[in-house]
């Protein structure tokens, strides 16, 4: 799958299927610190990416005042 | 994952409220979240005209999209910093957002008053963020006065708040504990209430909810906050966070309940007024003033040195 990291436009390509937390444990997300999303779909943590899934996850976190 | 609340295939799970929601009820959760903390805190009643700060992120967008939904009456006030494409970036998805709903918007550029974040942090050598928030508070303060709004709202999340509280806490900052909640009333006649209506919603469900309603907001981070100590404490809270769900919430929630109550405000004599812009200033000059006097005058050494 092709995943895009934003804020930092960092991309990679991991390989098979994964559920979604672990893609993001494995990028080093927190639970709760970041998006991940398919298309125009939000997916949750629980649930499976698959191999040819094109990617963003999306940091939530910001340091300046909102 | 179910949704809670309809049973319809959830899309986010929000694991402190050990609950899940399809788009549209977690969009009506949000929204009743944000009415909830309005009328229990009494921010502000429906005949108040509410002054929205602005950035281009994600919270203060999310913030008055619910606002406007909820049939308030707002108008946005967005400062734009001169920092760079991120400014450019932030001021282009204001303006977007605001006129692609009719609503009314104003927007300062303070390169315009010669006071450009960077250059004020190049020409006094103070950390950028600080001449930011000094700034921030003076137009935020001096615009609503001026122009009649009795509230200002800021898109303050919970996140923010309880990063704030944790380092009010480690430095036992007691004066700043006593002052840390949701709505500020007023302490002198130019200034105006000053709120936090997402105080109780996490970043996450504002990122989400922005999100859901299609809200282009600015993604990128200021570049000013790299480093942030404000990073450090978040990091902190959320890996406590994900070890014991909920921790943040009650952290902040239990700290205006039973903390802070506790604590005896100092003694402070009522602000004074500043003698060159005319508001509060526990000096002669208010913070704003003295940052563009040092301002001013390193700007002129300079040109003389270059003319020398």
């Amino acid at each position: 799958m092709h995943i895009t990291i934003l804020p930092n436009r960092k991309q990679l390509e991991l390989t098979g299927r994964r559920r979604a937390a672990d893609v993001l444990r494995e990028l080093g997300f927190l639970p709760g610190t970041a998006m991940v999303i398919r298309g125009n779909e939000l997916v949750p943590e629980g649930h499976m990416l698959e191999a040819d899934d094109v990617v963003e996850i999306r940091s939530v976190i910001s340091g300046g005042a909102p | 994952m179910k949704c809670t609340r309809c049973r319809a295939a959830a899309e986010v799970h929000l694991r402190q409220h050990n609950s899940a929601f399809c788009r549209t009820c977690f969009v009506f959760y949000f929204q009743r979240q944000v009415e909830r903390a309005i009328d229990k805190e009494r921010m502000f009643t429906r005949d108040e005209a509410v002054l929205v700060a602005v950035s281009g992120g994600k919270d203060s967008l999310a913030l008055w999209d619910v606002l406007i939904t909820l049939g308030h009456q707002t108008t946005g006030l967005h400062l734009s910093l001169g920092i760079g494409d991120y400014s450019d970036q932030s001021t282009a998805k204001t303006v977007a957002f605001a006129q692609a709903r009719g609503l009314p918007l104003i927007t300062v550029p303070l390169a315009d008053d010669g006071l450009a974040v960077p250059e004020i942090a190049r020409l006094t050598r103070r950390p950028a963020c600080s001449a930011c928030g000094t700034m921030k508070r003076h137009y935020f303060d001096r615009l609503a006065i001026d122009r009649g709004f009795p509230v200002v709202a800021t898109g303050h999340n919970l996140d923010d708040e309880a990063a704030r509280l944790l380092g009010n806490v480690l430095h036992w900052q007691m004066e700043h504990l006593t002052r840390q909640r949701p709505v500020l009333e007023p302490t002198h006649d130019r200034f105006v209430r000053k709120v936090k209506p997402l105080f109780r919603c996490s970043e996450y469900e504002a990122a989400v909810y922005a999100f859901f309603r299609g809200i282009d907001y600015i993604v990128d981070e200021c570049p000013n906050a790299a480093g942030a100590t404000q990073l450090l404490y978040k990091d902190m809270l959320n890996r406590l966070e994900a070890a014991s769900p909920g921790s943040k919430l009650t952290f902040v929630q239990e700290f205006l309940h039973k903390a802070q109550p506790a604590l005896t405000p100092a003694t402070v004599a009522p602000p004074q007024t500043c003698e060159r812009c005319g508001m509060p200033s526990y000096a002669a000059l208010c913070g704003f003033c003295r940052l563009v006097r040092e301002t001013d005058a390193k700007r002129e050494r300079r040109q003389a040195a270059g003319r020398a």
